[in-house]
Formats: C-alpha cells, sequence, structure tokens
C-alpha cells in the first residue's frame, strides 16, 4: 500500500476512523496463538464503524503486526453489533480531485486483498451489520462466520448510484455465482436497498456457517481452530460460468433497464464488472473496478446518490422548520372523520403506530362498520401472517371503534378527517367536531390540494388546524406533507411532527400553498405530458419521453394508479390557483367523463397497448413532439415550478423538495430527487438563471 | 363442608446426582482484569451454554430450574440472574430461575437448594451456579448495614471486612502463624500449577470472549489470578493491610475476582432415562453459623453437623475441596479435625489462593473438580467440599463417589459400621 498516514489524514481530516487493533489470542486446540484483528471506530452501535482514508491505513498497520506474529490464523471482526458498514460516505463527497477518489479506490483493493492472498488462513467473524466495504473485507478473507442476530447485510451501493467497488463485483459472483451476486449487488439494492437476513446470507453461502449471537466469537474461534486443524473441510458449491452466468447477467440487465432506464451509471457499471468477474481474475478484475470507481466518484450523478442519501438518513429525522418538540401535546386518543378507504387506512396506521384508540365516525352505520370491519381485517390478516401476536392482535383490535355521533370524539387529542375534497364540506365537518372537543384538540387535515387557512377560517380555535397529507398507499409511502396555515400554532405544529414521528413517517414541513410540494409538482409534470398528447404527441412517445429520468413508473402509468379523476380534480384547482402554468385538458375531461381508469390496456402476454376506446375519444392536434422536445419541456416546467415554490417558500430549501419526491413520490434515491438533476443537466440555469444547489451539493466540488 | 384431602402417605425422597460443571476462567477484578468489560450476566450465560453444548442427551426444555447465585445482586448481576441469564441462553421461556445469595456460598447454596427441590420431587433436572464480578460490583457495593448491629453489639466493627475476620481468626488460634499461612498459601500456588501442567485444571472451562475498547476483541482460556511460582520468601514481604504487623496479607488470602460456574444437577433415575453421566451423588449437606467476627471457622461446625447427619465420621472422607479464602480458615479447619498442612487429600489442586475465588461462583468450582477428582479415584468413596461465609456462617456438601469400587484392605468405613 502507498498511502501514507499524511496523506490519508489530508485527504479526508475529519474522518471519523476506525482503528484496528491486533491481538494475538490463545485457542484452545491451536499451538500457535491467532491474531484477531478488532475494528472500532470508538462509538456505539448507532454509529457503525466505517472505512475511510485512515482507517484503511490502521488495518493495514494491523495486518503487519498480524502478519509479524507467524499465527495460526488470522481473524477480523468487529465492535459490539458491528462488523463495518463500509466506505465513509461523508469522506468521499468531500473529494475534489480524481487522483484522490482513485487513491480510495486503489487503498481499499490494496488492503483487503492482503486478506485473500495471505499464506495464512483468514476469517472474517461477521458479528454484526455488514455493508458495502465492510462486506468487502469480509469477502477478502478466506472463511467467514455470521451471527444469527446481524441486523443488516447488504450491498447498498447500487441503491446509492455507486457499486461495490473494493472487490465485491469480483469476489461476490465467485464465490456464490452470478445469480445470487446479482440478487444481492443488483435486485436487492434497486429494491429499496433490501437487507439480506442471516439465514438468507448463509443460504447463499456468503457466510459459511452461522453462529448464535449469545457466545458468536467463543463458537467462531473454536470453528477457526477446527478449518487450522483440518477437522472441519469448508465445501464450497462450484460456480457455473457459462450459461448460468450468461442467464443471471441477462436479468440482471432487464432489471436495470426496468427500474433505471441505463440513468443510473452505477447500476450500469456494476453489470459490466460482474461479466468480467466471469474470468475469476482478481488483477483485471480490481484494476477495472478502480478505474471505474475513480471515475463514478468524480461524477455529479453519483454525488446526488450520496446527497439522497443524507436527505433521508439525516434531513429527514430533523426536519426543517418544525417548532421546539417539547411544545407537542401527547395524543391518547384519535378521531377519525369519514370510514371510507382513506379513512380506514389512516385508523390502521394511528393504531398500530399510537396504539391509543381510534374512532371513526361517517354518515351511517354501514359505512362505519365497513370501517371498522376493514381495519379488524387488516390485523387479522396481520396476525395470519405472524406479524402480530394474538394479544397484540386482541389489543389492537379493542381499540377501534366506530360512531355515527361526533361525540365520540369528546376526549380525543387529535382528530384527522378524510372526507370529500370540498372546502365546505371539510369546514362543516369541523365546525361539528368543534362541537365536542377540546380548546386543544388537533384537527388535522388530509386534504391534498385545499387551503388549510380557509379550512380554519370560520373554526373558534382555528390555530389548532394543520395539514397531514399522506402518500397512497399509506402503508408504504413514508412522506408526510405537515402544512401549516397562517394561523396554526407551534403547539399544534409540534404535536403534527410528534404524531407524524410516532407513525414512523418522514414529516416535511409545508406551507399552505395550493397541492404543497408532491401533488403540485406531479400535477405540473403530469399536464406536459398530456398537453404534449393533446397537441398531437403519440401516447407511447410522449410516455416513454421521460425514461431518462429513471422514475418510478411512467407518466401515464403514474395517471392510472392517482386515478384520472383525481388527477383531474388536482388539475383544476392548480389550474384556478396558477391559470398560467396549469391547464385543464378537455381530453381529460372527455377521458374522465367516460369513466375510463387507464389508457393502456394489456394483452394475454402483459404488453401493453393504448386502449382504443382511449384512442377514439382523445382529439389530438397535429403538432407533435418529440421525446426530446417532450422532455426539454416538462424538465423546464419542473425547474420553473421549483423556483416558484422556493420563492414562495412552500419549504425552507430545495432539499425539502427532493426529500418530498423521493419519499413521497419515489423518485430515484440514486438522482437526488430532481434538483440535483435539473442543475447537472442545466436546466434550472436554463430556465431559471441559477443553480438550485451551490456546487458541491450534491456535485462535485469546484 | 368438604371433608379435608388425606396427606399423601408417604413421600419418597430421591437421589440427587451432579452430572457435570464447568465455569468461566477466573479474571482479576478491576479496570486491567481480562472481564473488565465483560458483563457479568454473559459469563453466566457462556457456562449454561456450555452445560448444554457438552450435553446434547439433555433436550434443553427438560431444564426445570436454573438457579444462580450472586452476592451484589444489582446491574447486571441483578434482575432475577437465574431467569434473565436463562433468556439470554437461549433456553426455552418455560424454563423457569432464579436469584439467590449466601455471600461466598452462593453456588454451593444454589445447589443444596435446587438439590433439595429434585430429592422432594419437585425438580427433575436443574442448572445451579453463581457469578460475582467484584470489578463491577466491588464487595460491599450498596450495602446499608443496621445500626443496631452495632448499638446491640451483635457484631464487631471487624466482622463486615473479611481480611479483619481473617485476623481475628489467628487471634483465636495462635498455633495458625503467618508462617503457617504463608507456606500453606505457596503450597496452593504450586499445586495449582501442577494441576494445570497435568491437565487436570482446564477442562471444566468455557472459554469467554473478552471486550477490550483499546485492546479489541479477546478471549480468556486460563485463570488469570494464579502466580505460580510463589514463594514461602515472597510472601514473608507482603504488607498486611488489615492490621499493622497483621497476619494476612495478599499473598495468603484469594484475591478478588470475576468469574461464574455451573453445574448440571439432575434426580438419578432422569440422568439414567436421559443418559447424563453421574459425577457424584449428593450425600448430604448442612449449613451452620459462627460469631460474625470469626466467619473463617464456619467449616468445623458445618462439617460436623453433616457428618452427624449423614452418619459419617470424617475418616470417612477421601478428599476435600475447602475453599481458600484465607490459609488460616483452612488451617483452622485441618486443626480441628487433625489433618495435617498438607495432607494430600486436601486441596490437591491448589485452591482460591491460586486460582481466585469470586465469592457467588466458588462453591460449585469446588464441586467440579471434586467431580473430576472423584473420576480418578475409584478407591475414595466420600468427599466434601466446605466452605467459610461472610456474616459468620460455613456450609459443607458431602458427596459419594459413583466411580467407587470397594477394594480388600479399603479402610474406608463402610455402610454396616454405622
Amino acid at each position: 500500500m502507498t498511502t501514507t498516514l499524511e496523506q490519508a489524514k489530508a485527504a479526508f481530516p475529519d474522518e471519523v476512523v476506525t482503528k484496528a487493533v491486533t491481538r494475538l489470542v490463545p485457542v484452545p486446540g491451536l499451538a500457535k496463538p491467532i491474531a484477531l484483528i478488532t475494528i472500532d471506530n470508538g462509538f456505539d452501535h448507532t454509529r457503525p464503524s466505517t472505512f475511510g482514508p485512515q482507517s484503511l491505513v490502521s488495518l493495514n498497520a494491523a495486518f503487519d503486526e498480524a502478519l509479524a506474529a507467524e499465527p495460526a490464523a488470522i481473524a477480523v471482526t468487529g465492535k459490539p453489533f458491528v462488523f463495518a458498514v463500509g466506505a465513509d460516505l461523508s469522506g468521499v463527497e468531500q473529494v475534489s480531485a480524481p487522483e484522490i477518489a482513485r487513491e480510495i479506490a486503489q487503498t481499499g483493493h490494496d488492503v483487503f486483498r492482503r486478506f485473500t492472498e495471505s499464506s495464512i488462513p483468514t476469517f472474517a467473524f461477521v458479528n454484526g451489520a455488514v455493508m458495502g466495504g465492510g462486506l468487502e473485507l469480509a469477502l477478502s478473507c478466506h472463511y467467514r462466520t455470521l451471527v444469527s442476530n446481524a441486523a443488516a447485510i447488504a450491498f447498498p451501493e447500487v441503491f446509492l448510484g455507486l457499486f461495490p467497488g473494493w472487490g465485491g463485483t469480483q469476489l461476490l459472483p465467485n464465490l456464490i455465482g452470478a445469480d445470487a451476486a446479482v440478487t444481492v449487488i443488483i435486485e436487492n439494492a434497486l429494491n429499496q436497498n433490501k437487507m439480506l437476513k442471516p439465514a438468507q446470507a448463509a443460504e447463499l453461502g456468503i457466510v459459511d456457517v452461522v453462529f448464535d449471537s449469545a457466545d458468536y466469537l467463543e463458537q467462531s474461534l473454536a470453528w477457526l481452530a477446527k478449518v487450522v486443524n483440518g477437522e472441519i473441510t469448508v465445501s464450497r458449491p462450484e460456480v457455473d460460468r457459462g450459461e448460468a452466468w450468461d442467464a443471471a447477467l441477462a436479468r440482471g440487465r432487464a432489471f436495470v433497464e426496468a427500474k433505471t432506464h441505463g440513468a443510473s451509471p452505477g447500476a450500469t457499471k456494476a453489470l459490466e464488472l460482474l461479466e468480467l468477474a466471469r474470468k475469476n481474475d482478481l488483477d483485471a478484475g480490481y484494476a477495472a473496478e478502480t478505474d471505474g470507481l475513480a471515475e463514478l466518484l468524480m461524477t455529479d450523478e453519483l454525488r446526488a446518490g450520496l446527497y439522497s442519501f443524507n436527505l433521508v438518513q439525516k434531513r429527514a429525522r430533523k426536519p426543517a422548520g418544525a417548532p421546539d418538540k417539547s411544545l407537542a401535546r401527547p395524543v391518547t386518543k384519535v378521531g377519525i372523520v369519514g370510514a371510507g378507504l382513506m379513512a380506514s387506512q389512516l385508523a390502521l396506521l394511528f393504531v398500530r403506530q399510537l396504539k391509543v384508540p381510534v374512532v371513526l365516525t361517517d354518515v351511517d352505520q354501514a359505512r362505519v362498520d365497513k370501517g371498522v370491519g376493514y381495519v379488524h381485517g387488516e390485523i387479522d390478516k396481520l396476525q395470519g401472517r405472524k406479524r402480530l401476536s394474538p394479544d397484540a392482535a386482541n389489543r389492537l383490535k379493542a381499540l377501534v371503534s366506530g360512531s355515527l355521533d361526533k361525540a365520540a370524539f369528546a376526549d380525543a387529542d387529535f382528530v384527522i378527517e378524510a372526507v370529500f375534497e370540498e372546502l365546505s364540506v371539510k369546514q362543516q365537518v369541523f365546525a361539528e367536531v368543534e362541537e365536542h372537543v377540546s380548546a386543544e384538540c388537533v384537527l388535522a387535515t388530509n386534504t391534498s390540494s385545499l387551503s388549510i387557512t380557509e379550512m380554519a377560517s370560520k373554526l373558534s380555535h382555528p390555530e389548532r388546524v394543520v395539514g397531514f397529507h399522506f402518500f397512497n398507499p399509506v402503508a408504504v409511502l413514508p412522506l408526510l406533507e405537515i402544512v401549516r396555515g397562517e394561523q396554526t400554532d407551534d403547539a399544534t405544529l409540534a404535536t403534527a411532527f410528534s404524531v407524524g414521528k410516532q407513525l414512523k413517517k418522514s414529516s416535511v414541513l409545508v406551507k399552505d400553498a395550493p397541492a404543497f410540494v408532491v401533488n403540485r409538482l406531479l400535477t405540473r409534470f403530469l399536464g406536459e405530458v398530456i398537453r404534449a398528447v393533446d397537441e398531437g404527441t403519440p401516447f407511447e412517445v410522449a410516455d416513454k419521453a421521460l425514461d431518462p429520468l429513471g422514475l418510478p413508473m411512467s407518466p401515464l402509468i403514474l395517471l392510472q394508479l392517482v386515478g384520472p379523476a383525481v388527477a383531474l380534480h388536482v388539475a383544476e384547482t392548480m389550474h384556478h390557483a396558477f391559470p398560467d402554468r396549469f391547464g385543464v385538458s378537455e381530453n381529460m375531461k372527455r377521458f374522465v367523463a367516460a369513466g375510463k381508469t387507464a389508457v393502456y390496456t394489456w394483452d394475454a402476454t402483459g404488453k401493453p397497448q393504448v386502449d382504443p376506446e382511449v384512442a377514439a375519444l382523445w382529439q389530438p392536434g397535429t403538432s407533435p413532439l418529440t421525446a426530446a422536445e417532450l422532455r426539454d419541456r416538462a424538465e423546464g416546467a419542473l425547474a420553473e415550478e421549483i423556483r416558484l415554490m422556493l420563492d414562495e417558500g412552500v419549504v425552507a430549501e430545495a432539499q425539502d423538495i427532493d426529500l418530498c419526491l423521493i419519499l413521497g413520490a419515489g423518485w430515484p434515491f440514486w438522482l437526488g430527487g430532481i434538483t440535483p438533476y435539473l442543475d447537472r443537466a442545466g436546466v434550472s440555469e436554463r430556465v431559471t438563471g441559477k443553480r438550485f444547489l451551490a456546487q458541491g451539493v450534491a456535485s462535485v466540488p469546484a | 363442608m368438604a371433608a379435608p384431602v388425606a396427606p399423601m402417605t408417604e413421600r419418597a425422597v430421591r437421589n440427587v446426582v451432579f452430572v457435570d460443571g464447568v465455569r468461566t476462567p477466573f479474571g482479576k477484578a478491576g479496570p486491567k482484569g481480562i472481564y473488565a468489560e465483560t458483563r457479568a450476566d454473559d459469563l453466566v450465560v457462556k457456562v449454561i451454554r456450555e452445560l448444554l453444548r457438552r450435553h446434547p442427551e439433555l433436550p434443553p426444555e427438560r431444564v426445570d430450574e436454573v438457579a444462580i447465585a450472586a452476592t451484589t445482586q444489582i446491574g447486571d448481576q441483578g434482575l432475577t440472574i437465574g431467569r434473565t441469564a436463562a433468556l439470554l441462553a437461549g433456553l426455552p421461556k418455560s424454563v423457569p430461575g432464579y436469584a439467590i445469595d449466601r455471600m461466598c456460598a452462593g453456588a454451593m447454596t444454589a445447589v443444596t437448594t435446587a438439590a433439595s427441590g429434585i430429592a422432594f420431587g419437585a425438580y427433575d433436572v436443574v442448572i445451579a451456579g453463581g457469578v460475582e464480578h467484584m470489578g463491577r460490583h466491588p464487595m460491599g457495593e450498596g450495602v446499608d448495614p443496621n445500626p443496631r448491629f452495632l448499638a446491640d453489639r451483635l457484631v464487631d466493627t471487624s466482622a463486615l471486612v473479611m481480611g479483619q475476620t481473617a485476623e481475628n481468626l489467628h487471634d483465636r488460634f495462635p498455633g495458625i502463624t503467618k508462617e503457617r499461612a504463608d507456606a500453606f498459601a505457596a503450597a496452593s500456588q504450586a499445586k495449582y500449577d501442577a494441576a494445570v501442567k497435568a491437565g487436570k485444571i482446564g477442562p471444566e472451562f468455557v472459554s469467554v470472549a473478552t471486550r477490550s475498547a483499546d485492546k479489541g476483541w479477546g478471549l480468556a482460556t486460563a485463570d488469570e489470578p494464579p502466580r505460580p511460582g510463589t514463594t514461602v520468601e515472597d510472601l514473608a514481604g507482603l504488607k498486611t493491610p488489615f492490621r499493622p504487623h497483621g497476619r494476612v496479607t495478599a499473598g495468603n488470602a484469594a484475591g478478588l475476582n470475576d468469574g461464574a460456574t455451573g453445574c448440571l444437577l439432575a434426580d438419578e433415575a432422569t440422568a439414567v432415562e436421559l443418559g447424563l453421566p453421574i459425577g457424584m451423588r449428593l450425600v448430604g449437606y448442612s449449613f451452620a453459623g459462627v460469631e460474625p467476627e470469626v466467619m473463617g471457622v464456619g467449616p468445623v461446625p458445618a462439617t460436623e453437623k453433616a457428618l452427624a447427619r449423614t452418619g459419617l465420621r470424617i475418616s470417612d472422607i477421601g478428599l476435600f475441596e475447602v475453599n481458600e479464602a484465607f490459609a488460616v480458615q483452612v488451617l483452622a479447619f485441618l486443626d480441628h479435625f487433625g489433618i495435617a498442612d498438607d495432607d494430600p487429600r486436601v486441596n490437591q489442586w491448589g485452591g482460591a489462593i491460586a486460582t481466585g475465588h469470586p465469592l457467588a461462583s466458588s462453591g460449585v468450582r469446588l464441586m467440579t473438580q471434586l467431580a473430576h477428582q472423584f473420576a480418578e479415584r475409584p478407591d475414595v468413596r466420600y468427599g466434601i467440599t466446605t466452605m467459610c461465609i461472610g456474616i459468620g456462617m460455613g456450609g459443607t456438601v458431602i458427596w459419594e463417589n459413583p466411580h467407587y469400587e470397594r477394594s480388600e484392605g479399603s479402610n474406608q468405613h463402610s455402610e454396616g459400621d454405622k
């Protein structure tokens, strides 16, 4: 290894160094001691150990010390509950010089490879969370044991827009086969960074053996002794480098295409390296990883992925502009106005997370019964899937009740309405609720587009009204837009944030502006697509034009998910607010009036085609756009809208826009939400005259 | 009113056997000790798991009780450690557990109490043991003695300081000199060292992974306290911390230590049914109180009482495992029964002066060693484990060797001689 400690410090002065210490440990059954290297950053498990330049220098020195002792074996393990979770990403963000990027890539290889090429047997005792570079260190060892309670096992790199570049793409497929490697490196990563459970990791052959947590290290050492003594021979299946490799790569390519449409260089590079790994030539494979990493680390695309990671890990946990937590009032009972599907889903969420009485009200007993029945049914299903114990299911079911009389809300601390999206209806509902509840009871609305201020305006206590906007499906999408009306007080807002946190949602504070953040942007964006179709662009061309953004679903599929009627309603609301920028398509009106719910129909093979009835009712113009023209227009529209929203103060910063799109609309992590993309593509400057984010934020520092 | 239920006419007392015992290596208490950053409950967990691992013939759900002793039952030694350690060790939730305390005789009392439950028919198989992490829980942590102890002159102020009670014992038996105590201590170190080299000490160990934030993970595979090569000359110069010009030193007493022990006990018929080995058979036990100021003399009345209750004589006892809290206390016991200081039947593998004395754990260490010695000595029929106990007590357990083979000319006291 060429890096000195001084160079390492210079590369990343603020590194939280993971120190590696070597200890000679006697192991029963072995004549010589083993060298046990512990890697530990000195913090508890809430700050897992990572590898930055100085950490790698430390690990290298520990390996030197181990070798010098001529031990029976060299083993590496971590601090309690954590093995290591990979490269120090905050260090990567600071890298501004290409030679440093290359140095990081090269150093990881140099140090880890010593474990692979050691003539003394090497063991990884994976005693806890293991991700990315941590997993690569483990894979670099000759043998691996895993603790039964490891919290996280994954290669999250592709999820972040990266690829496992310290040996992962070469070692894993040659250990467990290309198909399983594609699952771990590509598929799991792009499925919202899905983690492996210890049993799965063992099943895939990533580790040789799993030991219980109660005496994991002792049993790992006893196992090591048997392996070293030859009492245990570790056998691993032969890897098929022929057709199975082809098939695995084909599956990986199809998956990456479907998920990213080629828009994530990290995923594409990972596939390339997995193909290269077929030759099982570490020199060539590692050189390609180093080249790829050195290049990728200096791209804005990767920086955008890291930016997203920070948004979700840090900003989402400390919402910008939220009032002091201590102002929050306890919520010991929840009322829900309405017992329809949305209301029932909210009831299920509240009762599961808050575990307090939840009362649903509606206008007739049949609806109330249906709503309560839905919640009880879902709880039964959870019990059936063993997600809830019988006792827990009994507890939750007993907490959910229905009533025709809003007097049932008398002792509630938080009442949320999910009734028809009509201002006067909601005003009336709140007025009725106010007759029964205390003056402090928070009145929340799940409106997606109506004004919170107007909704509160006729109440005796308008300061208790707050917007609480969930995203469908409520149980899945983590975003909650919390909307402050003009009169909303801090205690109400703090309570809303507290409830949001208890519901395990990521809350973003939003100003009371039409359609808030996510729906406003999606409506603007969808509006441009519909407008292009109205002008004569074929459905298929319009729908694919935005593929380079790597969105989770194409615009017309999104339309189908949202429901054309709802989309039209929001479009009309937005048109009313901003007639210059939000149109209402006559074709859409016809489409909705005809009761259509989707543009496409699917044939028996699952291939979509435009529904002939939709094609018939749509009256297109005669000036079609090319995909590129539409993309320019849609991107420009997004940039314009975001600039206006920031200028209006809808959210505190561009970061909140991105957080909303990542968490509420499932926009790709590796894109950084949207503003890094718009900056990178030059759209922001072209349309608004300036970037959204300073150079160096979600981009390589100047 | 219903007629009273007729009492059970007869209750058969069942035979109780000591199946097997294990222990962690013992460590020195304090920030430099091997267990400085290891929890006490984790030590117990390792012991329980080792017992189960060594006896796959025992279905874990057949364990009816987990009795774990600790003197200071707070922190990682609190929370009903028998129950929590059982859960942490992965025993089925249906297996109950409790915590028990009789200071130095904690594990011994866990054994006698649980064994009594077996004899009564309440349990078939139990795990009994003890732990003391004197580094995390120094002796006397959190105690609050009732002021009446002194006001009513119930005890002398020295009664709660074990080293002072040992000095008091020297006063009572002037024939036990510092020189005798030091010679006994040096012999204990030498016997222990020889036993380690002969492979007698070690088979009962469960290795423990030890954390050190600075040094990284290690593995405890050997006792830390012993000082092989200790001579009487080395010992002569040590300070006497409990009295100026006293006799009790760090060298002729057990140290402050961390460690855990555990054993499997079973009803003999159940042991046979499950195929569990029989290491020893319980014959009887007694605890006795003495003046707290001379707690070290406790083993004398405890042993007399146990012998009387079982109808045995001291001459029937072929092996002695006497806890060496202090050399003076062992010597007082030997003098009482007319046994020589260097009698080969006594502590033949050394004792707590060498290996250490993590208070509530030591009783089962004595028993495990006795069981191993029984296996080597089919000529011996009976052995005892005995120890002195703080606040003025002694405890003695008499065991029978299941490997005993009666031979011609044996001088063992036979049943028929009673």
